[in-house]
């Protein structure tokens, strides 16, 4: 067998070749001789087969193929085979895979190995690819280590017991003891290491940051000796000595200090020697003096502390340096809770870093602007805010958008300025602008009725200059179709507009590709509504529009349409009550969260976790449920005496999602609906509702969902068990026309409260022909209806 | 932990988490994409899949380093900064053809730099002498085979 070629020269082959195949190819040429190599248990030249597999797979080829060959490596007896089959190990496994079962003893022996290289290496494997099984079986060994070895060992198995104990918190009492030892050596390693450990402990458990408050004298002193030592080469950093020691401590310290005010006490001395001492001219002095703060301001440290902490921050503000300036902003908005009034006074200086060009800075920027936004500042940091959201990247415009409004929501002036505002997110946040802002606005303006002509005449404008932003269009549509008629007369904020001129408008947004299906749904109805109050030598133009879509592909349009033509067409005499205007709404869940959700306390960053079901824009858009449930209240007769009407109202009703608003009536009622049969023609429903302790009030609607058979002579007969009482009443009409259902009302008297279960026998006539009698038994009853 | 080049070659890459084999891929590619798209002017921190990179370019190769959201980021650009004087003194004024020759040398020093995800070692001078010596152990295993591969010529063996 040829000698393989050595590691260096397969790198120069690697990159002499000139394309990408050519580099595969030479690649696999060499991963098929390694194979070779392996197959033929090639003692001499495993290692170096192993080491040119590491630079393949550092490529991003396979090479797990290794993983047993990396093995044979690490209990070869000489060093180098050794050192690289522990980089291998490292590299080609993680602690998910089997073979960690056989380095587990490999790495047992070598720990007892008489040269600290050798047990050097088992250590650094062990803490990069330590399992849980892993810990338990060397928990030991490394505790040895800790305990006895030399500082060059020591350091690493201190550091592999953080990686244990992350994995094995139980195995932490094994090292618990060790810790003042670590933590009282010379070796700057040895601190490092013990420093780690405690705060590794201290993050797994609260029991263990009580227990080493003690050692905060001992910190302190060790941090004291970092500061006051003079020149030390070795651990220098551009003139400070052991940077990396010092954040570590004062770090730890931090964990310390939280909510405990005698441990912080002893801390604010350092702590003020530290920020006022160091160095701030390199970036290693700004490292320490950030780290600083963060504790200072995680501490209950005293007051005149705070106040120099936040006067760092101040001038890390004002840094020329990019990093300086990101850090200052990442930990102004850790402290902003506690200390908001001290931010305050470097808002404008925030404001600024709003025009930095780099994302990283820009976000802890606005999360930080929106922190600080309160009553009296609200006017110039929302300009500011509105400006950003016009020329920042897109990735931020969704939630730059929905936390303006929610702001606005909090903390508007008047209702002018508040308007003002959300329109102009519409305008600049674009299709960014989330859904749940929609029904916001649309709350907003129904309630605010003196500034209806100013808010459509400012929305139409809008419109009629870019409809390509489905929001706006949205909002821009439901407006027209409620206050559309302000326009006709003109005002002081605008001429008087063309009846037809409101009409192309809304129609242009139905045939635009570039409109959703949704704000398709939102013009249809607002032409629908303007019916009413338009002139009526436009009906035949309405009239014409509203029927385009009753071919629609999309469900939601296509109904909409035949809902409204048949309304239209059919039951003239109702339109005007139907299409009145909406009563204002009640606000739903998600503008309740808009508007509770941003309580100071609970974060700076609101993020709406609205899943809008479906598309609750939809929902609220004409209020489709509050028209099927609050019109029977303002007209009682029609209900009763017309089934159409109800029926298509209930229709509509049944379009609505379930998470919609639901005012008071159907709300009140806990027990939940239930659909008991349905067949080709009818379907059943029954609401329950509880009338008092042993009554049970039951409404069943029966709908007619074919398209074409007329459904007479129903009638509707219902048993229970002996236990119980049935009352039934009279449908409220024996026929049911295609689309349209009847309603009948029936209660039940449940003394003992015995399950609920219910025989009927249906019958009816379809186009004449007598359909049944149907039996059906129904048990389906949900347990509220009698408990 | 990750080095890569000006053109998004992977030189190095240390994970002190175990991620499995296909997303230790996704996740270099997505690092190295965001890091090589960001502009001179910008800060030396992002954001990437809920913890911050920290990234340093020497010469044409990049330093990065995945850390927690409380890790101070100024002290992490200091332990890049660290490597990369250790790795100096080592190679002698280290080029990006030092690390791609000497990948696993590379490896060694971090190793005896950062263990478990910790820093290990503030010390250069310790660092580079425990490398050195371990070195020299590797020196003698081969100076031991050249001379058993001489006495087998001689067939004294």
């Amino acid at each position: 067998m040829p000698t393989p070629i050595r590691l260096r020269d397969l790198i120069r082959n690697i990159r002499a070749a000139k394309t990408a195949a050519e580099e595969r190819e030479v690649i696999q040429k060499e991963c098929a001789e390694i194979r070779n190599g392996f197959r033929e248990e090639d003692n001499i030249f495993r290692c170096r087969n192993v080491a040119k597999l590491l630079y393949v797979h550092m490529l991003g080829f396979p090479a797990h193929f290794g993983q047993m060959e990396v093995m044979k490596l690490v209990v070869s007896p000489r060093f180098t085979d050794k050192r690289i089959g522990y980089l291998g190990s490292m590299l080609l496994l993680d602690e998910n895979r089997e073979v960690t079962m056989l380095i587990t003893n490999s790495l047992k022996n070598d720990l007892e190995h008489s040269s600290q290289y050798v047990v050097s290496l088992a250590l650094c494997t062990l803490g990069n690819i330590c399992s849980s099984e892993m810990a338990r079986d060397l928990a030991q060994d490394v505790e040895r280590i800790m305990r006895n070895g030399p500082a060059y060992l020591k350091k690493k198995a201190t550091l592999c017991a953080c990686r244990i104990i992350r994995k094995e918190p139980e195995l932490i009492d094994n090292f618990i003891q060790l810790v003042p030892s670590l933590l009282n050596d010379k070796h700057h390693g040895v601190m490092l290491a013990g420093v780690a450990f405690v705060t590794e402990m201290c993050n797994i458990s609260d029991e263990y940051t009580d227990k080493f408050r003690r050692s905060v004298p001992a910190l302190v002193r060790m941090l004291k000796n970092l500061i006051m030592s003079g020149f030390s080469p070795e651990h220098d950093v551009s003139g400070v000595v052991d940077p990396f020691l010092q954040v570590r401590i004062i770090r730890l310290l931090r964990i310390l200090g939280k909510n405990d005010g005698s441990s912080s006490e002893l801390m604010n001395d350092i702590l003020a020697q530290v920020a006022t001492n160091t160095e701030t001219s390199k970036n290693v002095g700004n490292a320490i003096l950030y780290e600083t703060v963060l504790t200072i301001m995680g501490i209950k440290s005293e007051s005149g502390l705070r106040v120099l902490a936040i006067n760092i921050l101040g001038r890390f503000l004002l840094s020329s340096d990019k990093n300086i300036r990101y850090v200052a902003l990442n930990s102004l908005l850790k402290t902003v809770h506690t200390d908001m009034n001290a931010v305050q006074r470097h808002r404008s200086t925030i404001l600024d870093c709003l025009k930095d060009p780099d994302p990283s800075v820009l976000r802890r920027a606005v999360d930080l602007c929106f922190a600080l936004i309160n009553d009296q500042n609200v006017r110039g940091t929302m300009r500011e805010l509105l400006i950003f959201l016009e020329n920042c990247p897109s990735e931020f415009k969704g939630d730059v958008s929905s936390n303006i409004v929610i702001s606005a929501g909090r903390y508007a002036p008047n209702a002018q300025w508040h308007i003002d505002t959300i329109l102009k997110v519409l305008t600049t946040g674009g299709n960014h602008v989330p859904d749940q802002t929609i029904p916001i606005l649309i709350h907003l303006i129904s309630s605010t009725a003196s500034l209806h002509s100013y808010t459509v005449s400012q929305l139409f404008t809008a419109i009629k200059t870019n409809n390509l932003h489905q929001p706006l269009n949205q909002v821009a549509c439901w407006c027209l179709g409620e206050y559309g008629e302000v326009l006709l007369s003109g005002s002081e904020y605008a001429d008087p507009v063309q009846p037809e001129e409101i009409l192309k408008s809304l129609n242009s947004l139905c045939e635009s590709h570039l409109s959703s299906a949704i704000t398709k749904s939102y013009a249809v109805n607002a032409i629908a509504k303007l019916a009413n109050r338009l002139p009526s030598h436009l009906m035949p133009s309405i009239k014409q529009i509203l029927a385009r879509y009753g071919t629609s592909m999309n469900l939601e349009l296509q109904q909409r349409s035949v809902e409204f033509s048949s309304l239209f067409n059919n039951h003239d005499d109702k339109r005007p009550g139907i299409l009145e205007r909406m009563p204002l709404f009640e606000k739903s869940e998600e503008e309740r969260i808009y508007s509770e959700a941003n309580d100071p306390a609970q974060g700076e960053k609101v993020v709406p976790a609205v899943n809008t079901a479906q598309q609750s824009a939809l929902d609220d858009l004409l209020g489709l449920g509050d028209i099927g449930q609050s019109t029977p209240a303002a007209q009682p007769a029609p209900v009763m005496n017309s089934s159409n009407l109800v029926d298509l109202l209930g229709d509509l009703g049944m379009n609505t999602a379930p998470p919609a608003p639901q005012p008071a009536p159907v709300a009140a009622s806990s027990i939940p609906s239930i659909e008991p049969w349905c067949d080709d023609t009818l379907g059943m429903k029954m609401d329950f509702q509880k009338v008092d302790n042993n009554i049970l009030a039951i409404n069943m609607t029966i709908t007619n969902s074919s398209l074409a058979y007329e459904v007479s002579d129903f009638s509707f007969l219902a048993a229970v068990p002996k236990q119980l009482q049935i009352n039934l009443a009279q449908p409220s009409s024996t026929s049911v026309s295609p689309g349209a259902s009847l309603t009948q009302q029936m209660r039940i008297n449940n003394p003992n409260k015995v399950a609920l279960k219910m025989k009927c026998k249906m019958s009816y006539k379809l186009n004449g022909s007598p359909v049944g009698p149907i039996d059906q038994v129904i048990g389906n009853f949900p347990p509220s209806a009698w408990e | 932990m990750i080095l890569f080049s000006r053109q998004g070659k992977i030189r190095l890459t240390k994970w002190f988490h175990s991620v499995p084999d296909k997303e230790r891929k996704k996740i270099s590619r997505d690092i190295v994409n965001t890091v090589l798209q960001r502009k001179p002017k910008m800060s030396n921190f992002v954001d990437f899949m809920g913890m911050k990179v920290v990234y340093k370019r020497y010469a044409s190769l990049y330093f990065c380093c995945g850390v927690d959201q409380d890790e101070n980021e100024l002290e992490v650009l200091e332990v890049i900064h660290r490597y990369v004087e250790i790795l100096d003194k080592y190679f002698g004024s280290v080029c990006e053809l030092d690390i791609i020759f000497n990948f696993e040398k590379a490896y060694f020093v971090i190793d005896e730099y950062l263990l478990a995800g910790q820093l290990q070692e503030s010390s250069k001078k310790k660092v580079l002498h425990a490398i050195e010596a371990a070195d020299q152990m590797q020196e003698e295993d081969q100076e031991q085979e050249v001379t058993r591969s001489i006495l087998e010529e001689f067939g004294l063996t």
